[in-house]
């Protein structure tokens, strides 16, 4: 077993070198990252510690994941948590069926082996000595934990809303987060050949657990300012036009600050971008708006509030945008 | 530069950031790889670090902008260097050497050398224990202590000495050391000011939170109300992550022979995987019915903010409001602004002269259905009937069919039944009858009701 203190030395692949390289790479790969965001990504590979994410949905978190990943051009290893994952889900299964046919053909085959010995305890020494296979790496399923632990030149694995599992998954993650091996039973310690960059997240639903969090180092990504919204809308939706684009964060950004249930997020500024463009529009008017607001709210409620202000937010971001021009 | 880290960390902790040794030691490794160079990067390294949270990342966030000011002004010399300043501290209140003491007094105050000036303050501040300042009303002491420890002594008595020699000479000298002594308390000052903000200010604010925490609700006034509603809604949270256990219990022993067969059934049923059988818990579910008469409106303010706050944990949440009659508050209090729909429940239901037994009888033929077997009815109210029929007959039917009734009073326990108070009559149908006046009463009647879920 390596002890964790003394990580043996892993390459760093050129992305990683500085947090300029980080915003670099993520931009190469259409992420539009922030200081936090890359000295984050940064410090989790040189510290070797997990990443974790909080944040409302839709700002980019899984996203983060896949565009590291795609441009650092490792593989990824996604692992989306719900209620009731459990170890066989997460780590490792037995493959059952092939430990049974094992068995059997044991079964037949096992005279071959003691025939020759004369006597019971020839026999016993006999299977004594004879390998045991029907716990052994053949007939482990790797899930992706373990898939992760056996990438030999780098991964990135995404554990997908951790928050939606149960306490005990939390403390079966510990071993995975800290020292990057996973151990079964039957076998041993598995290491990692070369320790995955894990990212985690959540949308805060409960409350993780105290052990979790301190094993990993803390995002916390909340719903952009209006320059970098209108970036990133502008990299994922390059055909709208800068008007059309100013004016359109300009009224997320107010809408944001009225009293909804659920915001309005990045990711329903890009649906809602490329929605007015296969309308033609060139500008936002009140109409146009109303008649699109389920793309950008997702509550009854929320859209009944909002619909009288319309005009009124309309106006206000159109100004906006005029003054700033 | 290990020691500034470890000492922030100390004011981190101070400030209220569970920071555990593990991230200390992350957070010493951070600075290994991110270097001291750059403030702006060091700040956000540190925040993923140290800050677990968003309330943690505020804290480190302004933190850092006081606690790394300070180290723009005391530049740390190297260690040899440091050696020969120890003087200016040696030289304390106690020293006999008083000349020496109040000419390096003299020094400091009057800055030739800015980084030294620094140094000693910083030092001044460690021997004086500034550290530990708890009150804003405590500067002015520390202040002192800080000055003694640079010698102010000495100097206070070779001023006392010029003074007395009334030549003209002597006068100017008098003055250049007042100044002096001015200049410098005016610096000490500001690094205790700085030193509240740090470890004193997180202090305060627990030490106000647990005032208010164990006021009678009653007597609260407006900037309590303030303060109020973050406790409320701390309580609120503790309380969720305290009962945010698992709904499922496994029934060791017992198999579950039916799930068991059809899980292994690919495996020519012999059973591998074996099911154990599992009791499922109960969500959660309230009903609360609340007097909002005058003299209880107050209290039923908290409670239903403190279960509005819970709402993450208790989905299942239903609330009635009462008083000469009983309407259903849920979707005006969802619909609006939490005090603007407490104004306006108060406004229109609360008016009227309160009658239980009405409201009894609104809830069971109305609302009737609401209450089941898995329910917890919270009833928050004087009992005072105004000598109107309680309808115990009501009371017993709904007590039968919930879960658990609880029943909080605002008044105390000496007060029960008398006059027109019909408490007593009902306290044999309540599985929990209490007096409740502070917000901490209220969170441990909360607590109380959802452990019975647990």
């Amino acid at each position: 077993m390596t002890d964790p203190q003394t990580p043996p030395a892993i390459s760093t692949p050129a992305g990683l070198a500085s947090i300029a390289a980080v915003t670099a790479h993520l931009a190469s790969a259409g992420y539009i990252s922030t200081p936090e965001i890359s000295t984050a990504v940064y410090l989790a590979h040189h510290l070797r510690k997990p990443v974790l994410i909080e944040g409302p949905a839709g700002v980019g978190k899984t996203d983060l994941a896949r565009s590291l990943a795609l441009s650092m051009d490792m593989p990824l290893l996604r692992m989306q948590c719900y209620e009731g994952l459990d170890e066989s889900k997460a780590l490792y299964e037995w493959k059952y069926g092939k430990q049974l046919l094992y068995t059997q053909i044991l079964k037949e085959k096992i005279h071959l082996l003691i025939d020759a010995a004369d006597t019971l305890d020839g026999a016993l020494a006999k299977l004594t000595g004879f390998q045991d296979l029907f716990f052994s790496r053949e007939f482990l399923e790797p899930r992706p934990l373990l898939r992760a632990m056996e990438q030999t030149s780098g991964s990135v694995l995404l554990i997908d809303e951790i928050d939606k599992s149960d306490e005990e998954f939390e403390a079966l993650l510990l071993e995975v987060l800290s020292d990057y091996q996973v151990t079964v039973p039957e076998i041993g310690t598995i290491a990692a050949k070369h320790p995955p960059l894990v990212i985690l997240t959540s949308n805060n639903t409960r409350e993780l657990g105290d052990a979790l969090k301190r094993r990993c180092l803390h995002l916390h990504i909340d719903f952009p300012p209006a320059e970098l919204e209108a970036r990133i809308v502008r990299t994922r939706v390059p055909e709208v036009s800068e008007r059309l684009l100013a004016q359109l964060v300009a009224f997320i950004q107010r809408v944001r600050d009225e009293n909804i249930r659920k915001l309005p997020s990045i990711s329903e500024t890009i649906d809602w971008a490329r929605t007015l463009i296969l309308l033609h529009a060139d500008s936002l008017d009140p109409a146009l708006v109303r008649s699109t607001l389920n793309v950008i709210l997702k509550r009854q409620s929320d859209i009944a509030e909002i619909a009288p202000k319309v005009d009124a937010l309309v106006g206000t971001a159109v100004r906006d945008v005029a003054e700033t021009v | 530069m290990e020691q500034t880290l470890t000492h922030y960390i100390r004011a981190l902790r101070a400030a209220g950031a569970g920071v555990s040794t593990t991230e200390a030691i992350d957070a010493a490794r951070t600075m290994d790889v991110v270097g001291y160079a750059d403030r702006g990067v060091m700040k956000t390294a540190l925040g993923t670090v140290l800050a677990k949270s968003v309330e943690e990342k505020a804290l480190h966030d302004r933190l850092f902008d006081l606690y790394f000011h300070r180290d723009a002004v005391a530049e740390p010399p190297p260690q040899d260097e440091a050696a020969s300043q120890e003087r200016p501290s040696e030289g304390g209140a106690d020293d006999p050497d008083d000349t020496d003491a109040a000419d390096a007094f003299m020094d400091l105050a009057e800055g030739k050398d800015a980084g030294r000036t620094a140094m000693a303050l910083e030092k001044a501040a460690q021997a004086a224990g500034a550290d530990g300042i708890r009150f804003a009303s405590q500067a002015s002491y520390f202040t002192r202590r800080m000055l003694e420890q640079m010698g102010v002594k000495a100097l206070e008595q070779r001023l006392i000495g010029k003074l007395g020699e009334h030549t003209p000479e002597a006068d100017a000298e008098a003055r250049r050391m007042m100044e002096a002594r001015a200049a410098l308390q005016t610096r000490a000052r500001a690094v205790v000011d700085q030193r509240f903000e740090m470890f004193g200010r997180a202090a305060t604010e627990a030490f106000l939170n647990e005032m208010v925490t164990e006021r009678q609700i009653g007597a609260l006034t407006r900037t309590d109300m303030e303060r109020m509603k973050h406790v409320v809604a701390r309580m609120a949270k503790r309380l969720a992550v305290k009962h945010a256990r698992r709904r499922k219990v496994k029934n060791r022993g017992q198999l579950d022979l039916r799930r068991t067969l059809r899980a292994n059934a690919g495996h020519d049923g012999v059973p591998f995987d074996v099911v154990w059988r599992t009791k499922r818990k109960d969500r959660p579910k309230i009903v609360a019915v609340c007097d909002v008469s005058g003299s209880v409106a107050q209290y039923v303010r908290f409670l239903l903010l403190f279960l509005f706050m819970l709402r993450e944990k208790v989905t299942d949440l239903e609330t009635f409001a009462f008083s000469n009659h009983l309407e259903d508050v849920g979707p005006i209090l969802q619909s609006r602004e939490f005090n603007a729909a407490m104004d306006h429940i108060v406004m229109h239901v609360g008016s009227a002269s309160t009658d239980y037994g009405v409201a009894l009888e609104d809830l069971e033929t109305k609302f009737g259905e609401v209450i089941d077997r898995r329910t917890t009815v919270l009833i928050l109210g004087d009992g005072r009937s105004n000598h109107a029929n309680p309808r115990l007959d009501l009371f017993q039917q709904i007590a039968d069919r919930a879960k658990r009734v609880v029943w909080l009073c605002p008044e105390p326990e000496g007060s029960w039944g008398s006059g027109d108070s019909c408490l007593l009559r009902y306290r044999p149908f309540c599985t929990h009858l209490s007096h409740c006046a502070t917000a901490g009463d209220i969170e441990r009647a909360i607590d109380d009701m959802l452990l019975a879920y647990d």
